[in-house]
């Protein structure tokens, strides 16, 4: 029994191996044939296998390719390559010795491959590499911009070079006209408190984000109330690692400190900072006279939290104090002063989670709480810096206590949803609470607004080569109790290797500013029409981007004869930039043009007229470079604007007349900063020098005029220059190069 | 009885081919990787690999040999997009990982990573460098015994200022590490990494 089952078992190991014998012995059979795409170009490094089997071939860089196998009957050959969608073909391994097989590969859209949706749009980050034009290093070593993001956004095509106030002035639009978003909700005081003639930072370290977007016009339906510009900024996730920090200079001191959890799911950290200008405007000669020296307080706090499904949770909160008090001769009357004094305190609140809610769904959800108020004390003084009254109305106007309150309340929530490939669509609403009360002198007022827009916009990816966002916004205002409608349209073409052209159009609606509003809230929308055109050639280390666009003005706010929205304007122009990290090793270097040409008939104007914050030709030339043999980097940034108009506007009977009218001097500013790294006991330092203005060139913003035109005053930046020399230190483990990016 | 054992005859015969084809297979691909003079050798040999890989579909070996020669067209090839050579790079190494998470896979991450940063350093360094790091502390976790993990640092450092934490002493001790953990170190397979002691001892002479 035993002897016959093990027989019969060897004549089955037997059959066994004769089964594996011919498939050892058979000739092998060669497979030939072409690999292209649709547009019949050659695919080259195209992987081709017979399924199943470790048979296979390369297309070479004709596109062919040709192995052997051993394979034989029915069999599947594959053919594989990046970018392209996985492509089979069945045949059959007979006796012939070469079979010919041809692959035509269809594209797979990616979001690697695919066009971008670049009109108006400056992405700075790394975040998506077809429309990263400034990384978040270039905010810090950006010569002379001192780590002010505006600073640096201002070296960019479209933005003017106002020096006079705080704000992006884009494209023939006013400052207020732009506004800024965190992490997708609206900031409403994104500067530090307003002083007369004098610019003020932005009150977000640059530290915090880790891509900004500039927008010049055009931009997503998920912003509103801004008719000009949008600029986009998504704060960083959880850090690195856990630091200490400190900082020291003439103007300020500061301390740090992150802790990053052991498994890097959390993070929470806080900042506090003091400046105090007092020792600085003791050695650097202020033309204002200070009655009470600028001080500010900083405090910032963060938490950050990686959820379960991959989603994130962050809040940020900042606290600022300022004081300050300045005093400058008045124009109607020279043997008088105006002081000014500003006390300001400002609480920002920015709570977001976004999160995958699997089958393809994102949501985004934002919550913001802000409040800022404002003392200002504005006297007409004597010699002996007493407060007086001179019987004349037009001096004594001068003579004021504003107190300001602005808080705003706000939820945003937006949905994702990814239809097929990587087309996306998206929608949405907002709801903001601003509340706003204003006592001047014993005049209260009190403007609160429901503000509440729903959005939808979809991402289309047609091919790889063609994209599409469209979208429409509804908002109302409370306040004003309008609504409105805008809708946004932009298309992308790939035109060639990293070069890609874009139209926009969109329009844009934004309700009056407060200062109006408190007198009237008989208003409507003003709203701005833009139709932008972009051509963008791209290399991982060279940018080239002409953009033209026009823009249509209505309904801007006219306060004589009557307030209203009668006002109107356009503006057009052409803007010109190239940065290039490649021909000059070591050097980063860029170069932005800007030609506007604008009118706009608004506020008092008696028609339209060239608006006083529009020069005709803007340019700026940014260079960069790092020494590693000395640890040293350089930076230089130099600025160009022609003259800006001016204007003396005079009530004469029913209607404002220009008395005078001229144009201001050439704007010329080159700024210099180097950054060099070291090490101090224990702790890692960067030592920071920078210096605005090298050339001391003098700068005129406009004039001032007195209230019977026969006086007339050049605005001039309060110094000449501004000087700057600090110490930023780390300890623990060397972010030497972070610290660069903290506050440089 | 004899039906099953039959079966099990066949059983036997069949995976004991499989296996050895496997093993060829691997070791073909091993040799044409040691061959290979030009970027195009070793593009073959990682599309070689990348065949095993999906024939065999459950070992991540081949994934890893075909992310790795891939990785190293990027060198060997100085015309090369280094972006794109990095995303077909990553993807191999995705289907090795999605198999097995290892010392080695973590390595590869990092030398991803590292070779996506030298594209563009200044403004790179803080994105890429962060993956680089996360990457070596995820390989020491799951072996710090593992050699090349101190090697692929090392030959990261070297080229990192001494201003920012870098330079030839740091990368030193980290080859030396290496060194001395190749003396001891024992591959799990004939096929499992055991590269990077020959550019080990390349590295500490460049360090002195």
């Amino acid at each position: 029994m035993f002897a016959l089952s093990k027989q019969r078992a060897m004549k089955k190991w037997m059959v066994a191996l004769l089964s594996i014998v011919p498939f050892l012995v058979q000739a092998q059979v060669k497979l030939t044939g072409s690999v292209k795409d649709q547009k019949g170009r050659i695919l080259a490094g195209a992987n081709i296998v017979v399924k199943g089997s470790y048979d296979g071939g390369v297309s070479d860089s004709t596109g062919h390719f040709s192995f052997k196998t051993y394979e034989k009957g029915k069999q599947v050959v594959v053919a594989t390559n990046m970018g392209n969608k996985t492509m089979e073909q069945e045949i059959i391994i007979d006796t012939t010795p070469v079979i010919n097989i041809d692959f035509v590969l269809k594209e797979e859209i990616s979001e690697l491959k695919a066009v971008t949706v670049t009109a108006g749009s400056f992405e700075a980050g790394d975040k998506k590499k077809a429309a990263t034009v400034l990384s978040s290093l270039d905010v810090y070593t950006t010569g002379g911009a001192n780590a002010d993001i505006s600073a640096v956004v201002k070296t960019l095509p479209g933005a003017q070079q106002v020096g006079e106030q705080e704000g992006l002035f884009v494209r023939g639009g006013a400052g207020y006209e732009a506004k800024q978003f965190i992490d997708g909700t609206l900031v409403n005081n994104p500067f530090l408190a307003s002083v007369p003639d004098i610019a003020s930072r932005g009150r977000f370290a640059p530290a915090l984000f880790k891509g900004t977007i500039f927008s010049t016009g055009g931009y997503s339906a998920l912003y509103g109330q801004a008719l000009s510009s949008a600029l986009i900024m998504e704060s960083i996730d959880i850090p690195e690692r856990s630091e200490v920090s400190a900082s020291i200079s003439a103007l300020f001191w500061g301390a740090g400190l992150q802790k990053v959890a052991k498994n890097k799911k959390s993070s929470w950290g806080g900042n506090y900072g003091y400046t105090n200008l007092a020792a600085y405007f003791g050695i650097v000669k202020q033309k204002p006279e200070y009655f009470r020296m600028p001080q500010f307080h900083t405090a910032d706090l963060n938490f950050r939290a990686k959820t379960k499904t991959g989603g994130m949770i962050k809040y940020y909160s900042t606290f600022g104090a300022s004081d300050l008090g300045l005093r400058r001769s008045n124009i109607d009357d020279p043997a008088l002063k105006n002081a000014f004094g500003l006390h300001n305190t400002n609480w920002y609140h920015n709570l977001s989670w976004r999160d995958n809610l699997g089958n393809g769904w994102k949501m985004n959800l934002g919550l913001g709480y802000s409040i800022d108020v404002n003392k200002i004390d504005q006297q007409i003084q004597n010699q002996q810096n007493q407060k007086i009254t001179t019987g004349q109305p037009w001096i004594d106007n001068n003579n004021f206590n504003l107190n300001t309150r602005s808080d705003l309340s706000q939820f945003k929530a937006v949905f994702d949803k990814r239809l097929s490939g990587i087309s996306v669509i998206r929608f949405g609403g907002e709801y903001m609470y601003f509340y706003n009360r204003s006592t001047y002198n014993n005049f209260k007022a009190l403007l609160p607004d429901h503000f509440k827009a729903l959005f939808s916009e979809a991402d289309l990816y047609i091919t790889n080569d063609l994209a599409a966002k469209v979208g429409a916004r509804f908002e109302h205002s409370s306040l004003i109790n309008k609504a409105n409608i805008a809708p946004r349209l932009s298309l992308a073409y790939k035109t060639g290797k990293g070069a890609q052209m874009s139209i926009a159009y969109g329009e844009f609606y934004q309700k009056p500013e407060n200062t109006y509003l408190y007198n009237t809230t008989n208003f409507g929308y003003s709203k701005a029409t833009h139709y932008i055109a972009n051509y963008i050639k791209n290399t991982t280390l060279q940018t080239f981007r002409i953009e033209a666009f026009y823009k249509k003005y209505d309904g801007l706010v006219k306060t004589y004869p009557v307030l209203n929205n009668a006002g109107a304007g356009d503006a057009k122009g052409i803007e010109l930039f190239w940065r290039d990290k490649k021909t000059f090793s070591g050097l980063d270097y860029w170069i932005s043009y800007s030609y506007l040409d604008t009118k706009r008939d608004f506020l008092n104007y008696p028609k339209e007229l060239q608006p006083t914050f529009a020069a005709n030709h803007t340019a700026s030339f940014v260079m960069k470079r790092f020494i590693s043999k000395i640890n040293t980097g350089f930076n230089f940034t130099y600025s160009y604007a022609t003259g800006r108009p001016y204007y003396n506007l005079q009530q004469s009977g029913a209607q404002y007349v220009i008395a005078d009218q001229g144009k201001t001097i050439d704007y010329h500013n080159l700024g210099f900063s180097f950054n060099y790294l070291t090490s101090l006991g224990k702790a890692y330092a960067v030592i920071v020098g920078s210096v605005t203005n090298v050339l001391n060139s003098k700068q005129v913003f406009g004039y001032n005029y007195s209230y019977n035109g026969a006086r007339k005053e050049a605005i001039t930046p309060p110094a000449p220059q501004f000087f700057f020399l600090g110490v930023f230190l780390s300890w623990g483990v060397d972010r030497r190069q972070d610290a660069i990016n903290n506050n440089l | 009885m004899k039906q099953i054992i039959v079966i099990l005859t066949m059983l036997f015969a069949g995976q004991l081919m499989a296996q050895t084809k496997y093993e060829s297979g691997m070791q073909k691909g091993l040799e044409q990787f040691a061959a290979a003079k030009s970027a195009e050798d070793m593009a073959a040999a990682s599309a070689f690999f990348e065949r095993i890989a999906d024939a065999e579909k459950d070992k991540w070996l081949p994934y890893y040999y075909a992310a790795y020669t891939n990785h190293l067209t990027g060198w060997m090839n100085p015309k090369a997009d280094k972006d794109k050579v990095a995303e077909k790079s990553k993807d191999l190494l995705g289907k090795a990982e999605a198999l097995e998470k290892n010392a080695d896979t973590y390595c590869m991450r990092q030398m991803i990573a590292i070779q996506q940063l030298t594209v563009d350093g200044m403004s790179r360094y803080q994105t890429y460098g962060a993956i680089a790091a996360q990457a070596i502390e995820d390989a020491k976790k799951a072996d710090a015994n593992n050699p090349r993990i101190y090697l692929v640092e090392a030959q990261y450092m070297i080229n990192v200022p001494a201003a920012f934490g870098g330079g030839k002493a740091v990368a030193k001790k980290l080859v030396e590490k290496s060194l001395e953990l190749y003396g001891t170190y024992k591959p799990a397979s004939p096929f499992h990494p055991q590269w990077g002691k020959d550019q080990a001892t390349q590295l500490l002479a460049a360090c002195q």
